[in-house]
């Protein structure tokens, strides 16, 4: 029986080895490729060269969807990080009537699949002359990013206890004063976790972002798409590398950032 | 103003800005592509304001629809099965390892975070004519012609698991971690072999994490029309390529709205269904 348990185990093992290969080829040969020095972008690798990278610093159209990506991606993250952080506050912080319809009601927008949501966002706000425009794509991206940025701050809020708050009020700080000096800080790791994971998120948009999008404006994801339709240049592939760096680097980093935040104002 | 009144309408002021976003930007919008739907969009180009029955009447009755539908519905319960069959055997060694499972979790976490549009084309360089497979099986001599992978319903699924595995290992394991160990062994000892304990005990309480994952996977995977559109060939097209059809490309926006209330119909029923049974806690444990 002892023999048959880690045959089985083992099993498992070499089954969860072949499912991390398969999430990760892919992305290995998008990186491997980046570096292709042959002009066609495929196999056989011909040699080692920067030049796509070069080449993707140089091209115009990328740079530009870059810059939007990135500008929507912080306006989006500011907006649905403070609507959050105040809806996520109220849920923890106080009694709520009907306070588990109104997560409900919050969460709704991932309970919605987003083709629908977008189709929904565009009819109505263009029924209102806003028609497709970087305000109509950041509503949209707000809308559907408040949800994660919700749970994660809820999570994370839970773990603050309220004993800290009343020990400074009763030490003479006013409410204001203890927001502010007191859960803000406290509260920092949370909200930088739920703004990296609103910036991630719609940093990565494709679904929503091409029913909002105006004509002539690109994000990343969408240049992507729009140069896979001639076929897959080593440009792509180059991008793909900067883009797993970004959103690997960027979670990694938050996490390391809030992690030492939070072990400093707990020491 | 009295002290008790100010601290009953604060959670209030707190929550109103998110309220009103998720009312103004889901709730009336939907509330919206109801009505629109039953508009009609003249040859024009203007839309016909009043009760017509007739875009209703095309998404429900033309088997166009109904075909592409359940394609769709298809599509998403093999993507769902695939993940359940590859999934739960790595969240239940995630689960039950002796090293650090956070690394492990993190590390199958990763691709999560990668951008989907990357990873979806990230098969062309694997599967495409000139890909690593078809490279390597001409190095080895097996094929003269590289052979055309691409672009079928296979690779539509084969893109939509890769996407949405993450998401059913994250559910069982989440509550594969929270079922006490000791009643395995506690099987064990009242003679269950290990697999009739696993078989008996551990599986039945990982169900709920299973269906969690399992309801994010196929609704998710039912959704989706980029997959599709970059994998799949022109009969590969899911119902929410129709959904972009209708409204980016024909520009017929009642009918578009149909066709989305359609999609928001069934996949809603399943969600209903799910809550019904199992409740929203689960899969906020889940993503939280």
């Amino acid at each position: 029986m002892r023999e048959g348990a880690s045959i089985g185990w083992n099993l498992v093992r070499a089954w969860t080895v072949l499912v991390y290969i398969f999430m990760f080829l892919p992305v290995a040969v998008v990186v491997l490729l980046s570096f292709n020095a042959s002009q066609f972008g495929s196999f056989p690798m011909t040699g080692f060269s920067f030049r796509w990278f070069v080449e993707l610093a140089q091209n115009d159209a990328i740079l530009r969807a870059f810059r939007t990506s990135v500008v929507l991606g912080l306006l989006t993250a500011t907006i649905s990080t403070t609507l959050g952080v105040l809806a996520s506050l109220a849920l923890v912080r106080y009694r709520v009537p009907g306070a588990n319809m109104i997560s409900t009601l919050l969460i709704a927008p991932i309970l919605v699949p987003e083709v629908v949501l977008a189709v929904a966002l565009l009819l109505f706000l263009n029924f209102l002359q806003i028609n497709k425009s970087f305000t109509l794509l950041l509503l949209g991206h707000v809308i559907f990013t408040l949800p994660f940025v919700i749970l994660v701050v809820q999570a994370r809020l839970v773990s603050i206890k309220r004993d800290v708050e009343e020990a400074a009020m009763s030490l003479g700080a006013s409410p204001r004063q203890t927001f502010f000096q007191v859960t803000l800080p406290l509260m920092l790791p949370a909200v930088l976790a739920g703004a990296l994971f609103a910036f991630t998120i719609s940093f990565d948009d494709i679904t929503g972002t091409l029913f909002w999008k105006p004509g002539g404006v690109e994000t990343v994801p969408t240049q992507i798409f729009a140069m896979l339709r001639n076929s897959i240049s080593p440009e792509i592939n180059a991008l793909g590398t900067v883009m797993i760096l970004m959103t690997v680097g960027l979670p990694l980093l938050g996490l390391a950032l809030a992690r030492k935040l939070s072990t400093k104002s707990g020491g | 103003m009295s002290v008790e009144a100010r601290e009953a309408r604060q959670p209030w002021i707190l929550l109103s800005p998110a309220l009103t976003a998720v009312a103004l930007l889901l709730f009336v919008p939907l509330i919206f592509i109801v009505i629109y739907s039953f508009w009609l969009r003249t040859a024009t180009g203007a839309d016909e304001v009043g009760f017509f029955l007739d875009n209703w009447q095309e998404a429900l009755s033309d088997a166009f629809y109904r075909d592409i539908l359940l394609n769709t519905l298809k599509i998403a319960a093999i993507t769902t099965f695939v993940c359940a069959v590859m999934g739960y055997p790595a969240a239940y060694f995630i689960a039950r390892a002796k090293g650090n499972k956070v690394i492990l979790l993190l590390l199958l976490m990763l691709p999560f975070w990668i951008s989907y549009i990357i990873r979806t084309m990230s098969w062309i360089n694997i599967l495409g004519v000139s890909g690593a497979l078809n490279s390597a099986l001409i190095w080895l001599g097996l094929i003269d012609d590289p052979i055309q992978m691409l672009y079928n319903e296979t690779t539509v699924i084969l893109g939509l698991v890769h996407f949405l595995l993450p998401f059913m290992v994250l559910n069982v394991f989440v509550s594969l971690d929270g079922i006490d160990t000791n009643l395995e062994d506690a099987a064990n000892s009242l003679g269950a072999t290990r697999w009739q304990a696993f078989l008996q005990v551990t599986l039945p309480l990982s169900l709920p994490g299973l269906a969690a994952g399992g309801l994010l996977c196929f609704v998710l995977g039912a959704g989706t029309y980029i997959t599709p559109l970059v994998l799949g060939g022109p009969s590969d097209a899911m119902f929410a390529n129709l959904v972009f059809e209708a409204i980016i490309t024909q520009l017929n926006w009642p009918l578009g709205s149909a066709l989305s209330l359609m999609l928001l119909a069934v996949l809603g029923a399943l969600v209903l269904i799910y809550n019904r049974y199992l409740g929203m806690a689960q899969l906020m444990k889940g993503l939280g």
